[in-house]
């Protein structure tokens, strides 16, 4: 195997985020409902960033948890619920009472948010959607425009670029410098990306060059746009990876009962994310047993032949 | 004759409204229990997209989320987030989208947003997530809803995904490229939208239901079709079809 030498972006976690964080910026944890990086999220909230833009469509119970500790100024998101459970109440306790803080919203529709990182990613003016129109949303953001189609007339809805400061994406496996392996439900994570101005992935695994090589269509993500690599296995419990573990509905469902008060969120996160180092520890407070339910069946996909004469 | 809940009467008369070789845009919970119901009846061949980007999920168990893996596992394609609304929602590909949310009105506009005041909200809800992109965007919209009357009401508070809007007049010079609002069914009846106006209108009364008692749980008087039907009541093979797919009653409750 030809390893390269180390270009130096491998770290931990608790680099990445010091390195590549600061206070006020715009962020956007990657991830749609699939690989969602719960382990940047809480190293974010142990290393106390403050003022942070939050985007995610869903901002899920990760961004839950940076809301409650306090790291948000402002959210930009699509659907704010607990998928398949009901209430973000974090979310909505600093929405409507301030507590811990108020936050600012910055609202669309999934279409309209994940075409804000395309028209990021793709460095366009502006990306024009057939959604939007008829809908109260528009009235209410200041970022939601008409132009009008210069070639029929019409009006038509228009969303600005998302460009953040910072994207944490997660996947089953890269290599050292970063070019990236992933499958199952790809969401976002190629837009995240490249709208991003830095970009840290956080990995299942860290392979060797030529098994990323041996499979190119699956490298949605190119080293020559990643600045930081972690290795970082169970990165995303309660969150799934696809092979790997799969997603903890109980604890999304526990989620609902650890957040209907302030303080009560406060106490689970001083046991779970002040009161770890990292991830590892993590993990080790996490029943065995649960982590044995967690394991999927394995099904393989049949290779392909990607040979030339 | 079957025995039935009224969720498992709405699912059976959701499902039916779906053709073979459709796709469909599916939620979790009831919409999905209603899509697998007609797969394994009238509609084999129906496609099953997920706005997660799954699309043509063969789903081994009764998906949790809309996420969930087992919907990967054993699909025809995966896409991603903005490939699933650019090219299957706005390119046309999706026939039928189920959609719901906190209140219906009667020109089938939908709220998921908030009650109350957008700045000042009672209540704050998810938001539009795909919704309004879907309302947008496919041929027919289905809304399966317990008949309540905190959903039915007159006019949204807050308008997340059109249905005919201020009527459909109002819905045509929108030009949205959706068919909009097609079927609206609850545990006491069907409504559909009358032609002209795009108001919503009783078509058929569930089994055993009067008018009066949909009168009763709706806050205005809701039209009622010249032709008004009595749904046909859910037959043994509906009802343990639909009972072997949700075996731990997650959603029929």
């Amino acid at each position: 195997m030809s390893e390269k030498m180390d270009s130096g972006k491998l770290m931990t976690m608790k680099e990445a985020v010091s390195k590549y964080f600061s206070d006020g910026d715009t962020i956007y944890l990657a991830g749609f409902t699939h690989m969602i990086p719960f382990a940047a999220g809480h190293e974010i909230i142990r290393q106390k960033k403050r003022g942070l833009t939050l985007c995610r469509a869903t901002p899920d119970i990760i961004y839950d948890q940076m809301i409650a500790a306090g790291s948000c100024k402002k959210v930009v998101f699509s659907y704010a619920g607990n998928p398949g459970v009901g209430s973000l109440r974090c979310f909505r306790r600093a929405l409507e009472k301030g507590q811990p803080n108020k936050i600012e919203i910055d609202e669309y529709s999934h279409f309209g948010l994940c075409g804000r990182l395309f028209a990021g990613a793709t460095n366009m003016p502006f990306l024009p959607m057939r959604t939007n129109t008829g809908s109260d949303l528009p009235p209410q953001n200041k970022n939601m425009k008409t132009v009008k189609d210069p070639y029929t007339g019409d009006e038509i809805s228009v969303v600005p670029p998302l460009k953040p400061d910072v994207a944490v994406v997660h996947v089953q496996r890269c290599d050292m410098n970063g070019n990236s392996h992933i499958w199952g439900i790809i969401g976002e994570q190629k837009d995240a990306a490249f709208a991003s101005k830095k970009v840290i992935i956080s990995a299942e695994e860290i392979v060797g060059e030529d098994l990323i090589r041996s499979d190119p269509n699956r490298t949605l993500i190119p080293d020559f746009v990643v600045h930081a690599v972690v290795h970082e296995p169970w990165a995303c419990h309660p969150s799934y990876v696809q092979g790997y573990y799969d997603r903890d509905n109980e604890f999304y469902m526990q989620w609902d009962e650890i957040t209907k008060e302030h303080d009560s969120t406060v106490k689970w996160m001083d046991e779970w994310v002040m009161g770890v180092e990292n991830r590892q520890q993590y993990m080790k407070k996490l029943a065995s047993e649960k982590i044995l339910k967690l394991l999927p069946k394995p099904v393989y996909s049949a290779p392909v032949n990607y040979g030339s004469v | 004759m079957a025995e039935y809940t009224p969720s498992e009467l709405m699912v059976a008369v959701a499902a039916r409204e779906l053709r073979d070789h459709e796709t469909v845009l599916v939620g979790v919970g009831i919409p999905n229990l209603a899509a697998n119901l007609a797969r394994k009846l009238q509609a084999p061949n129906l496609n099953m997209v997920y706005e997660s980007g799954a699309v043509g999920s063969n789903p081994t168990r009764m998906p949790l989320s809309i996420g969930d893996p087992c919907l990967v596992t054993g699909a025809k394609s995966i896409c991603s987030m903005y490939e699933q609304f650019a090219y299957y929602l706005q390119g046309g590909k999706i026939d039928v989208g189920f959609l719901g949310g906190a209140q219906i009105d009667k020109y089938g506009n939908i709220n998921s947003t908030v009650i109350g005041s957008y700045q000042a909200p009672k209540v704050r809800l998810p938001g539009s997530g795909g919704a309004c992109d879907i309302a947008s965007n496919v041929k027919k919209i289905i809304v399966i809803t317990p008949h309540e009357k905190r959903r039915f009401v007159e006019k949204v508070d807050f308008l997340t995904s059109p249905g005919f809007v201020g009527g459909k007049q109002n819905w045509k010079q929108l030009k949205l490229q959706g068919g909009g609002p097609y079927a609206v069914i609850t545990n006491l009846c069907t409504m559909k939208f009358d032609e002209l106006t795009g108001e919503m209108t009783v078509v058929s009364l569930h089994p055993g239901v009067t008018i009066e008692k949909v009168w009763e749980n709706t806050p205005w008087k809701v039209k009622v079709a010249d032709k008004l039907g009595t749904t046909p009541e859910p037959t043994e093979k509906e009802i343990s079809t639909l009972r072997a797919l949700d075996p731990q009653r997650m959603y029929l409750g």
